[in-house]
């Protein structure tokens, strides 16, 4: 099962990369693109300019599977966080090791982008636990009632992660900036590197993609149906709007996230949800 | 046929370098990716990175001003690739020609395997090149060949 969601994220890049040209009056390529694109990286000439690449490469891609894994066996979502913070971090790493300026500046802007949603899904899922008793998944499925009812805003606040996540506009400082940074964090993978890192990164989507779904644990289908909604509302966002700086990213992320989070628990505590 | 073979017909990234021409022809490159033409519903992507390439795309006439940049960029780019002349200048030196810091065509500094000539080269023209490079990339794959 946790193997199966690299599969599930190659579909989803499939899906937003078919649904983002036809919001842009193309045809779009094939569903298969996303597996298409890996499959070629893997056949190509590999040139790496530091030693350590390879090993982060493999170290992202690994970090993005045992995420999976534990959202799968309903494990700690601290450790999730962790985790894919993990993964992250090789990532960062990676790019500044890299001696090339475009891929140095991209890991700075990519720390910040990890700077501005950490804290934000830490906190939600700190409202979870206050709401749960419980920071695993099984103690959110063991809650019973849908966590949307008690928690949308939370939700709303996960909606701004999920755009940084997937490196959409506003928020795609580091990683699509293709007009200031060639290819931003990705700029010097090559070959099999980046086949690896395209990986790990559908693994890192289709785990987000169930967290959001947790939001209705009772119904899997349910759950799954709100995580496919909000993934829409990333790419109608995407289209709609041109990138912010780094700047706007954290002041908006922290000041909306945080707002929407606490104003929340707020209002559970008023209501006498949660004590 | 192997299955990244197939993949390498699917998937074709592209990186786009105008060596000075008049930028008629990178219009039309560009054209090529608006909706009217839509080259990406074949998986080719405008990629920018000459490490994740695998075609050239030259317009443009050389000069000696940029021949390095050529000549670097020409390297950058991972085997298997294929390198396509687009417009008349970067073919021949077109308009361009005999002009005191031009070199000629970019075969001058780097291998050329498709030539696509016009001025500027219309985008049909230009897919149809690109098209023929693709089929020359899956073929001539040596270290997959059955
Ligand atoms: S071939 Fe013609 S249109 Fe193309 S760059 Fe040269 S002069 Fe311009």
């Amino acid at each position: 099962m946790a193997l199966a969601t690299p599969l599930i994220g190659g579909l989803l890049m499939g899906v937003d990369r078919k649904l983002t040209a036809r919001m842009q009056e193309r045809v779009g390529p094939p569903l298969a693109q996303p597996f298409y694109d890996a499959l070629k990286l893997w056949g190509k000439t590999v040139m790496i300019d530091s030693s350590l690449q390879p090993a982060l490469a493999f170290g992202y891609l690994g970090f993005a599977l045992v995420a999976a894994g534990l959202v799968t066996f309903r494990q700690n979502l601290l450790l999730v966080l962790f985790v894919t913070g993990m993964a992250d971090i090789c990532l960062t790493v990676a790019a500044f090791d890299a001696k090339s300026p475009y891929s140095y500046l991209s890991g700075r802007r990519e720390f910040l982008a990890m700077l501005s949603y950490e804290p934000v899904m830490l906190l939600a899922y700190t409202a979870i636990f206050m709401v749960t008793g419980s920071f695993t998944i099984r103690g959110i499925y063991e809650y019973g009632a849908p966590l949307l009812l008690v928690l949308p805003a939370a939700l709303v606040a996960l909606e701004i992660v999920l755009v940084i996540e997937m490196k959409k506009s506003p928020f795609d400082v580091s990683g699509h900036a293709h007009q200031e940074l060639v290819r931003g964090v990705f700029t010097e993978f090559s070959g099999y590197t980046m086949a690896l890192i395209e990986l790990g990164r559908w693994t890192k989507l289709a785990t987000t993609m169930m967290i959001l779904s947790l939001f209705w644990a009772p119904s899997p289908v349910i759950g799954g149906a709100i995580s496919l909604v909000m993934f829409f509302v990333v790419l109608m966002v995407d289209n709609l709007y041109p990138r912010l700086t780094w700047q706007r990213m954290l002041r908006t992320t922290w000041a909306v996230g945080f707002a929407l989070i606490l104003l929340n628990v707020a209002a559970l505590a008023v209501g006498g949800v949660i004590l | 046929m192997t299955l990244v073979q197939k993949a390498r017909l699917k998937s074709l990234w592209v990186v786009h370098f105008d060596c000075g021409g008049c930028n008629g022809c990178d219009i039309e490159v560009l054209a090529a990716l608006t909706p009217k033409f839509d080259v990406e519903r074949f998986g080719i992507v405008n990629i920018g990175d000459p490490k994740q390439a695998d075609i050239m795309v030259l317009t443009g006439p050389v000069n000696h001003k940029n021949k390095r940049v050529l000549r670097d960029l020409y390297e950058e780019v991972p085997d298997p690739k294929m390198v396509i002349a687009v417009g008349t200048c970067a073919c021949t030196g077109g308009i361009f020609h005999n002009c005191p810091n031009i070199l000629g065509g970019v075969n001058k500094v780097v291998p050329v395997d498709v030539y696509v000539p016009g001025c500027a080269a219309r985008p049909e023209q230009i897919i149809d090149g690109v098209v023929l490079a693709m089929k020359k990339l899956a073929g001539e794959a040596p270290e997959e060949d059955e």
